[in-house]
């Protein structure tokens, strides 16, 4: 249990630190941006409370906004998404299949779930995200190609640490 | 009663993201004006203690670029003295000026936070209220205009700057003296601005130089960027055109704060005509 709450903290620094100080200076094009913060939010455990859940997708939302200067914004986006999550994980997987406290990581779930997983989220999170911070119909077609790269670059790049911290199934 | 707590607890995914979502969406649209986000913002004080120590950081990447727009200065500044000027009278005369009074002062700042890959980009600054800056300032650099000063803490304060959908400052053509206002281009170019609303009897050229106009914030004559296309968008009765940004906003280290000394006499005086009115 313990051993769960520490790995999630060092993640929720580690990536806070990447998404600030490295990835804020990253753009392709001045069109893709990255957003790999919100994986935090995606690789929780499972058997994690819905309040607490909420709350601390809450939290990293108003961490990123506080470096971002733009209070409330991802914090918003960040809500939506534990929301879809819910909603997706009570579809996708059955609530009594899993015992030692598995995450929906990669190298536990497998390529193909963790893969619609990771795009199905991410596509709703910078949908919010690109449209609540422009939130302008002359400038729609801007948005969505943002929002269309940077989506691919997002999920490129979870994939990528996903494969880095592959870990052989523990299961038997 | 009962039936409604068990439908509470049985979709209570739904109604925590309820909660939370109007939360952030109140902080969001309260506070997104700028007004008084101190306690979520970059001159907050653990974030703005960390960007100033990985700006700290960063500086030596930039030295090169540094030293050679401060040596540019320099000959440009050494060009302007007295002893470089060739002095083709013989008789002394002094010139006590009482004509000119000097109406602009700068403050120097070093940028601390800067981004350029949004829709929205602010610039954070390390001088604040102490140092003499307040909200509504014009900010330059050495190369030309960089923005307007949004939020002023004691010790740093945060820019919005040209690359801004709000950003909108009157400028104009350099040669015929037309005014307009210039604004960032939405495709999100950091190079790229659009000078808008010029009368039709202008006749830019392309390369025409583009400076800050006498009602702006700004001393006039600040430059802005170089017209670089002429057909960019028609706007009716007026000339819209593309115009390159003199300022490369991804290099930003050091700018100066306007402080113009008749302001609050303007703001003052333009508020009492209004009230007459």
């Amino acid at each position: 249990m313990s051993r769960i709450i520490l790995t999630n903290l060092v993640r929720f620094v580690a990536l806070v630190f990447l998404q600030v100080f490295l990835l804020k200076n990253f753009t392709l094009y001045n069109i893709s941006t990255p957003y790999i913060y919100i994986m935090f939010i995606l690789l929780l455990p499972f058997e994690i409370p819905n309040v607490l859940l909420f709350v601390l997708a809450f939290i990293m939302g108003i961490t990123i906004d506080a470096f971002y200067d733009t209070p409330g914004l991802h914090a918003a986006s960040c809500v939506v998404l534990a929301f879809v999550r819910v909603l997706f994980i009570s579809i996708t997987v059955q609530k009594d299949g899993f015992d030692n406290e598995p995450e929906p990581t990669l190298s536990m779930m497998g390529f193909r779930w963790f893969f619609t997983y990771a795009l199905i989220l991410t596509l709703v999170h910078h949908f919010f995200l690109f449209n609540l911070e422009v939130f302008r119909f002359s400038e729609i077609p801007y948005t969505l190609s943002r929002f269309v790269l940077s989506s691919i670059f997002t999920v490129f790049l979870m994939l990528l640490s996903g494969f880095l911290f592959f870990r052989k199934k523990e299961r038997k | 009663m009962r039936n409604l707590l068990i439908f509470i607890t049985k979709y209570n995914a739904f109604f925590l993201f309820l909660i939370f979502e109007i939360i952030s969406l109140v902080i969001y649209i309260k506070y997104n004006s700028f007004q008084k986000a101190t306690f979520i913002s970059s001159t907050a004080r653990v974030t703005g203690a960390l960007y100033t120590q990985v700006n700290g950081a960063k500086d030596y990447l930039h030295l090169k670029d540094v030293n050679d727009s401060l040596a540019k200065e320099n000959a440009r500044l050494r060009g302007q003295l007295k002893t470089s000027f060739y002095k083709d009278t013989s008789a002394k005369h002094e010139v006590n000026d009482t004509n000119y009074k000097q109406q602009y002062t700068f403050i120097e700042a070093k940028v601390i936070n800067n981004s350029i890959n949004r829709r929205n980009n602010y610039i954070t600054i390390d001088r604040g209220t102490l140092q003499g800056v307040a909200k509504g300032m014009g900010v330059i650099c050495g190369s030309g205009l960089v923005g307007k000063v949004v939020f002023a803490g004691e010790h740093l304060s945060v820019v919005q700057s040209l690359l801004h959908k709000d950003s909108r400052f009157s400028a104009m053509l350099a040669t015929g003296k037309e005014l307009g206002y210039i604004e960032w281009s939405d495709d999100l170019n950091p190079h790229k601005g659009i000078l808008k609303d010029v009368s039709n009897n202008a006749q830019p050229k392309l390369g025409e130089a583009v400076v800050t106009s006498e009602f702006s914030l700004f001393p006039a004559g600040i430059p802005i960027g170089k017209v670089s296309n002429l057909h960019s968008r028609q706007g009716g009765y007026s000339l819209n055109m593309e115009v390159t940004l003199a300022v490369d906003f991804s290099k930003l280290q050091y700018v100066d704060v306007v402080v113009n000394k008749l302001a609050n006499e303007q703001a003052g005086l333009e508020a009492q005509q209004k009230k007459d009115e």
